[in-house]
């Protein structure tokens, strides 16, 4: 559905892309995780047609995204990280002009509204005024509005920022339900990482680059076993302690050393043994997203 | 064809109806002018002289209000949707034009209250000519903020042309002092300054004195400044998508 070919782009002389290549299945939900500032948005707006790559190419739904933006246009929802609903006019006019601005009138445009409302739950606010509406909600109105012309591909750019967990969650289920309903293909950017692990596959993004690619349990189990975090007031002298004795390679991040370890309980008992009081407190995990993105690139998401 | 008139109606509507919701702007765009305008005409004690400069002041700021809000809607806002939209570029210039064109002109209107003030009386039938000028000078005015909004990142950098060019333009238009006593570099600039015209054409659509452009070239170097303003700004906005983004 989507295909990104050696995807380059430069702001003057930074380098913001450098040669992405991935490909999007239909009906897939893919992400797009990485800190931010690490190509994310330069993606994102490239897919959108808001902007025009440096370099190679992106094709949507057999349009290029350069060369026939108005196909790509058609058969593209965009939701936008910052709002771009007009807060002034209810969520029943909002979508209105949206349908208006995809040439669409009348019963048609009417049937679809309603459709998108009830797919959002949204029928009881249609008459509210956006600005009295929360966060959640608006999220929601925004995404009934970039559905209304029925693309087959949606974008959403940050979607669940400024949400509380509770309505991150419930944008979570009904952006599931439009993959699992409608065979809506999704393509989701995002640097939380519980977003990232509900998607079916995603890329990893750091300084333009994809560092690594896969489903969230592929990418995870590339990491074999557990995640040892232990902080100590001289976090590099333990560090090195561990290498020496133990043959790892520990991260030392944040006065924190993080060790990737298979076993990681019997490491945790042998470490506090063998460096006593050098070790503050010990958390123990099954790795993470996070700790995948650390395993590639030795910094943090956040 | 309805794809492209449906959406420019729909962005004309969406601004009659911003502005209907929020009718303290109206407030903020005519009192300062009509502020000014009395300080000025009663301190000179002559109110009619200064009329025309103060009805098209109002136009010019409700002109920069509305296109001002380009810039912000374009980052973050109604303009975002659109850009990604299959609707043509130039049906959205035209509708949102025309719609801020519209606002403009019912400010202008409400000034037209205190024209009795300035011992102008408006029969029924002179409103026509009056109210057409009145949206002519709106229509233009407006394309202006347009075109200087469009490539603006900031808001504040709209603040310095304001500043720098849209009240000097005003001033050097015939508005506070005739292009006959005017100096002669001055002279030159109110000659070729278009916002001379849009005076010059309130003054004799009101019959008010003053006006140095005689009424037909007036009328046809404002629509023509108008249409420039139209045809440039429809041009900036269907360039395609450029490499940085903007």
């Amino acid at each position: 559905m989507i295909q990104v070919q050696n995807l380059t782009h430069r702001y003057g002389d930074r380098v913001a892309l450098a040669n992405v290549a991935f490909e999007v299945k239909k009906g897939e939900i893919f992400g797009l995780l990485g800190p931010n500032g690490g190509g994310k948005s330069t993606l994102f707006r490239i897919l959108s047609t808001m902007m025009v790559p440096t370099e190679g190419r992106a094709v949507i739904g057999g349009h290029d995204v350069e060369r026939d933006p108005a196909a790509v246009r058609r058969q593209v929802g965009v939701v936008f990280q910052s709002q771009s609903l007009d807060k002034a006019l209810t969520v029943e006019e909002n979508l209105r002009a949206q349908g208006h601005l995809h040439g669409l009138s009348g019963a048609e445009l009417r049937d679809r509204m309603a459709r998108a409302m009830d797919r959002l739950g949204l029928e009881d606010r249609r008459k509210d005024l956006v600005e009295t509406l929360s966060g959640g909600l608006r999220r929601r109105v925004e995404i009934a509005k970039a559905l209304l012309h029925r693309p087959q591909v949606l974008l959403m750019d940050e979607a669940s920022t400024g949400l509380d967990p509770a309505a991150r969650r419930d944008l979570s289920r009904h952006v599931e339900t439009l993959r699992t309903d409608d065979g809506v293909t999704i393509l989701l950017t995002t640097h939380i990482l519980e977003e990232a692990d509900r998607c079916d596959r995603l890329v990893l993004l750091h300084q333009g680059k994809i560092v690594t690619a896969g489903s969230p349990r592929e990418l995870r189990s590339g990491i074999g076993g557990d995640v040892v975090v232990l902080e100590s007031a001289d976090a590099a002298s333990l560090a090195a302690g561990i290498e020496q004795r133990f043959g790892v390679r520990p991260t030392v991040m944040d006065g924190r050393v993080r060790v990737e370890i298979p076993n990681g309980h019997r490491f945790i008992a042998e470490a506090v043994e063998a460096f006593p009081g050098a070790i503050e407190s010990v958390g123990l995990h099954k790795p993470t997203l996070e700790d995948v993105f650390v395993h590639e690139t030795g910094a943090s998401i956040e | 064809m309805s794809s492209f008139f449906l959406p420019a109606v729909t962005l004309w509507e969406r601004e009659l109806v911003r502005f209907w919701r929020q009718k303290s702007r109206v407030m903020g765009v005519v009192a300062s002018p009509l502020v000014f305008w009395l300080v000025i005409g009663y301190g000179s004690n002559d109110l009619a002289r200064f009329y025309s400069g103060a009805l098209v002041l109002t136009v010019m700021f409700s002109a920069i209000f509305s296109t001002i809000s380009i810039i912000e809607d374009r980052r973050e806002g109604f303009l975002l949707s659109m850009l990604v939209s299959p609707a043509p570029r130039t049906s959205l210039v035209l509708g949102k034009i025309l719609g801020s064109a519209t606002l403009a002109w019912i400010q202008g209107l409400i000034f037209l209250v205190f024209a009795p003030l300035a011992g102008v009386r408006i029969g029924l039938l002179e409103l026509f000519p009056v109210a057409g000028a009145i949206f002519l000078i709106s229509f233009t005015l407006t394309g202006l903020g347009f075109v200087i909004a469009w490539r603006m990142d900031s808001t504040a950098g709209f603040h310095g042309i304001m500043n720098l060019l849209l009240v000097p333009m005003w001033m050097v238009s015939g508005s506070l002092f005739p292009m006959a006593t005017a100096h002669g570099w001055v002279r030159a600039i109110m000659w070729v300054n278009p916002l001379t015209y849009s005076v010059a054409l309130m003054n004799h659509t009101l019959h008010l004195p003053n006006a140095a452009p005689g009424a037909f070239e007036s009328l046809v170097v404002t629509a023509a400044f108008g249409l420039v303003l139209l045809l440039v700004s429809g041009a900036m906005a269907a360039q395609k998508a450029s490499r940085s983004g903007a």
